[in-house]
């Protein structure tokens, strides 16, 4: 069986630097994003209880081929790529779009694993949209997830409740960003990610309509205005003025 | 085309009427509600005098988003409706890409603000990490919108309100199996409905968070942390995370404490209308968007500042 791991190239949000409220991205490394790098460790960890074979799933611009290494690093069997360098900002219907098309040339496929939202614009739609378009069941929000054969159990946690859920594969899950602690690739282990099996579609053989799938327009993209006070205070009296000035402290 | 709204937690449902309300307002549409087996949330609904529609199905499981969207679709085409409304909780959020794809339909989750401009609805949500906040607006002709818990506030009971209005849908027996549910031991708090919050961070070390906690109760607030206090340290549960992958607060005052303030966490205290940072580093980015900032040892000032308030 194939555990299929999906993951976005994003940029490295450390690095964004923010400039009269328009953010810098020239020259911004990029990285898996976080939350991927969660849905990438519960790939291994049920890779290695049950000796499936481990493929991670991205799509973007060339150097996706690169940012892709990490994954294989950590444990990965093989990397499928769909690359092209029209797919540099994608909204999440073409996304996953992509994914799917290319989900369907995998043979086998029992459990796809998303990160619960990307590292960039945590939408969480992706992965939702793929298990609709598969026709897969799917759970989101997962902080538990167990095989035994064909049978996944896992644990959906919301906001105030969580539910124990299972469910024949295949399957999608979306993994929360606390599921578990990513490993670190050892150094021999980043040497041999280089020569692991890639596996490259190209873009015209799958059959979709980019400009089709375009339905999201941004109109503006800024940091908030900072309008704060900014006041410097010296000591806990000036401080406890200062909140009985704007009618806190003392009302008890 | 109608407008429909449905989220499975009730309170959000009726921020979704208020949401709905500014569209509709605009662009002269009918705003209609759907319920799911929750006769209770239909009554409401109907008595803030929004068209309700309830659907009595028990082969509909919650659990299963794919059955969700199912019924949505259907009572999305049986209503003529073009605009669905979504609450962005995580059922909400879960729900809305796979009830996109079905109606063929442009997307965005999280939104914290809209309006409509030019017979268009602009929705403003972060992006970036939370760094920036973007306006985008949905281009295809069906849309789905989820609306971050919040953004709006409640519809009110009218005088007179409106009749609940059954509706039928089939729905498949669904292939994911309930074997547990339970809700999550312990108090919930409820940070995001607090007036004021105290928030703590990596600075603080564990002896001292009674003393925040303190103050915390001397101002009649909570207490709420950064990420890692919760999930490294595990001092506070995790329903108290402020931040990208926490809460987006917005209380009167927040005094935050120990927090460097990288933007995953200012993201969720930055709509606060007033914040006090104190943190021993003068080039902690917290002092930057703080009204009051204190450069100081929590070790020191946290015995004074809560005898100087008790």
């Amino acid at each position: 069986m194939n555990i299929v791991v999906a993951v976005k190239q994003v940029p490295d949000l450390q690095q964004v630097r923010i400039r009269n409220r328009q953010p810098i991205l020239e020259g911004v490394p990029l990285t898996l994003g976080r939350i991927d790098k969660n849905a990438l460790e519960a790939g291994l960890q049920l890779k290695e209880a049950n000796g499936s074979n481990l493929i991670v799933l991205c799509a973007g611009n060339e150097e996706v081929e690169e940012t892709i290494k990490e994954a294989l690093a950590a444990g990965a069997d093989e990397a499928y790529l769909v690359l092209d360098n029209r797919l540099a900002d994608m909204d999440g219907s073409l996304s996953a779009s992509l994914l799917a098309a290319a989900i369907k040339k995998i043979d086998d496929v029992g459990l796809l694993l998303f990160g619960e939202g990307s590292g960039d614009n945590y939408s969480g739609q992706v992965s939702s949209r793929v298990a609709e378009i598969l026709g897969y069941p799917q759970i989101g929000y997962a902080s538990r997830i167990e095989l035994e054969g064909k049978i996944a159990r896992v644990t959906r946690t919301l906001e105030d409740s969580e539910e124990v859920l299972e469910v024949e594969l295949p399957l999608v899950v979306g993994v929360l960003g606390d599921i578990n602690e990513p490993r670190i690739p050892s150094v021999t282990q980043i040497l041999k990610a280089g020569r692991k099996p890639k596996e490259i579609i190209e873009l015209d053989d799958l059959d979709i309509d980019l400009s089709a799938n375009k339905r999201i327009a941004t109109l503006s993209n800024l940091a908030p205005k900072n309008e704060r006070k900014r006041a410097a205070v010296k000591t806990v009296n000036d401080l406890v003025s200062a909140l009985q000035a704007e009618g806190f402290a003392g009302r008890h | 085309m109608a407008i429909l709204i449905y989220s499975e937690n009730s309170g959000l449902g009726l921020e979704l009427l208020t949401a709905a309300r500014v569209i509709a307002a605009d662009i002269g549409t009918e705003i209609k509600a759907l319920c799911l087996n929750d006769e209770k949330q239909a009554e409401d609904l109907a008595a803030a005098g929004v068209k309700t529609y309830l659907i009595k199905n028990n082969a509909i499981n919650l659990a299963d988003t794919a059955s969700v969207a199912g019924a949505l679709e259907k009572a999305a085409g049986q209503l003529g409706v073009s605009m669905v409304l979504l609450g962005s909780n995580r059922r909400g959020k879960e729900l809305a890409g796979r009830l996109a794809q079905k109606l063929d339909a442009g997307c965005l989750t999280d939104v914290n603000g809209l309006q409509v401009i030019n017979g268009k609805v602009q929705c403003t949500r972060n992006t970036l990490g939370g760094a920036t906040i973007a306006t985008q607006q949905i281009e295809s002709e069906r849309q789905v919108i989820a609306l971050a818990p919040r953004s709006f506030g409640e519809a009110a009971t009218i005088q007179g309100g409106g009749i609940v209005q059954e509706l039928t849908i089939e729905s498949k027996a669904s292939p994911i199996k309930v074997i547990a549910s339970r809700n999550k031991a312990g108090d919930i708090a409820d940070i995001e409905a607090a007036d004021i919050l105290v928030v703590i961070g990596q600075g603080m070390e564990k002896e001292d968070m009674i003393l925040a906690e303190s103050i915390a109760k001397i101002l009649h607030g909570e207490i709420a942390c950064s990420k890692p206090v919760a999930t490294d340290k595990k001092w506070l549960t995790e329903d108290r995370i402020v931040g990208l992958s926490g809460k987006k607060c917005k209380p009167q005052l927040a005094i935050i404490m120990g927090v460097s303030g990288q933007v995953q966490f200012t993201v969720g205290i930055r709509d606060a209308h007033t914040i006090v940072a104190i943190n021993n580093d003068e080039n902690a980015y917290i002092h930057q968007m703080a009204d009051y900032s204190m450069v100081a040892d929590l070790k020191e000032i946290l015995p004074q500042l809560n005898k100087a308030l008790d």
